[in-house]
């Protein structure tokens, strides 16, 4: 039902995330954001179960932000990402285990941009471009089809948008916006949220 | 935590060598079953118990769960509508239950799912927010309100609790309006509906609904929304209760029965 997706070029990373926080067959918002700023440069985005996304998503907030306040300075994004794999695998064979799915994207001053895909089975694993939910089936080939290393933003937004124009003729769910970031050397941008047709 | 052991934090107490006396200030706001509300028998297991409790085993418990409460923003303050039905798989435990607790003057909250887990939790929110205004001097945000809610959910996740509740209240911030359920999902929004009959309130609020209602037509809305829901819904129906969160508080609107309301509807349906 929801849909994140994520995209590394060669000095930034492109994510978007749906906008629609359903309860069943009603959505219960439009408007929902799925993405949690860990730091100025990390973006944590997550979907699965119902109160364990913002639950868990928000304590690995609050734990990077800590590390920040007593060590002086901020987790790179790979351990970022390190530390809540750890977190969702101790959590997984107790009896209340977290049922999300995350990507966490990020930009590291030495090792340049990276975008991270974890499941709710805690695997983790660095990749060049990633998607959760129903919609990765329709549009992770078009990322293999037309990725490459060397895209300029211009061209991965155009390639992020050619995934929800599919998503848009084939998914079965109506998936109307998307907020779409953009992470680089200087930060976090927002980009111009997405939308399809006339509202 | 990992974090934790990596850094070398020690708490207060272990850094002093001894017991402090005084309550640890971060222990207020913990709810669960490591510091439990209430005391529950040795081996006690709500989740295994309840998955047990099932038709495939043969079991029929049908938790209180009929209901159609609705909350919405306009640019007078936040309406809120609900129903007064309980029942109990089929049968009508009561048409007059009221299902709005009144939190204090400028906070109201709406309850949906099982009655006795509303009640309970919302009181519960009741009390945490009046000490809330007697340690910090200010009333508590709407926002705050609804976390702490959100908390007390997440602390008995999985073992049974069904709640669907509208915080609704005016603060600082201006008028807000959250959803708090017992899965731990908090949403703040315009509009809302909750229960059983969610989907025909939903059809009709949002069909009626313009940002510049006056208060009348706001009413209406309202009353509209809940008498629909009851017509279409089994489980929702006696009176409508609607409350207006104003600036300077709530008020009591109405209180007017359902089938009422549908017969002098009636003209302009069939």
């Amino acid at each position: 039902m929801e849909y994140l997706i994520g995209i590394q070029g060669p000095d930034f990373v492109l994510v978007a995330a749906d906008n629609v926080a359903a309860s069943s067959i009603i959505q219960m918002k439009h408007d929902y954001d799925k993405m949690f700023k860990l730091s100025e440069k990390i973006l944590l985005l997550c979907v699965g179960e119902a109160g364990d996304t913002v639950q868990f998503a928000e304590y690995i907030q609050k734990n990077v932000q800590l590390y920040k306040m007593r060590n002086g300075y901020e987790l790179s994004p790979a351990a970022a990402a390190n530390f809540t794999r750890k977190n969702l695998a101790d959590y997984l064979r107790s009896r209340t285990p977290y049922h999300v799915n995350l990507l966490l994207a990020g930009y590291d001053d030495t090792d340049g941009p990276g975008l991270f895909y974890m499941d709710y089975l805690s695997s983790l694993a660095k990749a060049p471009f990633a998607a959760h939910g129903y919609g990765a089936f329709l549009t992770l080939s078009i990322l293999d089809r037309y990725y490459r290393p060397d895209l300029t933003r211009d061209e991965a937004v155009d390639l992020l948008k050619k995934c929800i124009e599919e998503l848009n003729k084939r998914f079965i769910l109506n998936l109307p916006s998307f907020t779409v970031r953009l992470i680089d050397k200087e930060g976090i941008h927002d980009l111009e949220k997405l939308t399809h047709g006339a509202k | 935590m990992a974090l934790f052991e990596v850094s070398g934090f020690r708490s207060y107490s272990e850094v002093r060598g001894r017991q402090t006396h005084l309550a640890d200030r971060t222990n207020h706001y913990n709810f669960g079953t490591k510091t439990q509300e209430f005391a529950v028998p040795v081996g006690v297991d709500p989740s295994g118990f309840l998955k047990t409790c099932n038709h495939d085993g043969g079991v029929c418990i049908d938790m209180n769960h009929g209901t159609t409460t609705l909350a919405f923003k306009f640019r007078h303050g936040v309406i809120v509508a609900v129903d007064s039905r309980a029942s109990a798989g089929r049968y009508l435990a009561s048409n007059d239950v009221n299902k709005v607790i009144e939190i204090n003057p400028y906070l109201l909250g709406t309850m949906s799912g099982s009655a006795a887990d509303c009640q309970y939790w919302e009181r519960l929110l009741a009390k945490e927010c009046r000490l809330y205004r007697l340690r910090n001097n200010h009333r508590i945000s709407v926002a705050a309100a609804s976390k702490l809610l959100c908390n007390m959910m997440l602390g008995y996740r999985g073992m049974g609790l069904s709640v669907g509740s509208m915080i609704c209240g005016w603060d600082k911030q201006g008028p807000g309006l959250y959803y708090v359920d017992d899965n731990g999902t908090r949403l703040s929004g315009r509009m809302f509906s909750t229960g059983c009959g969610n989907g025909y309130a939903y059809g009709v609020i949002d069909s009626g609904y313009r940002e510049d209602m006056t208060v009348e037509e706001a009413y209406e809305l309202g009353r509209r929304g809940i008498a629909h829901a009851t017509h279409r819904d089994a489980y929702s129906g006696g009176v409508v209760n609607m409350y207006h969160m104003q600036e300077d508080g709530w008020i009591k609107v109405c209180k007017e029965d359902v089938s009422e309301l549908i017969h002098r509807y009636r003209k302009g349906m069939f």
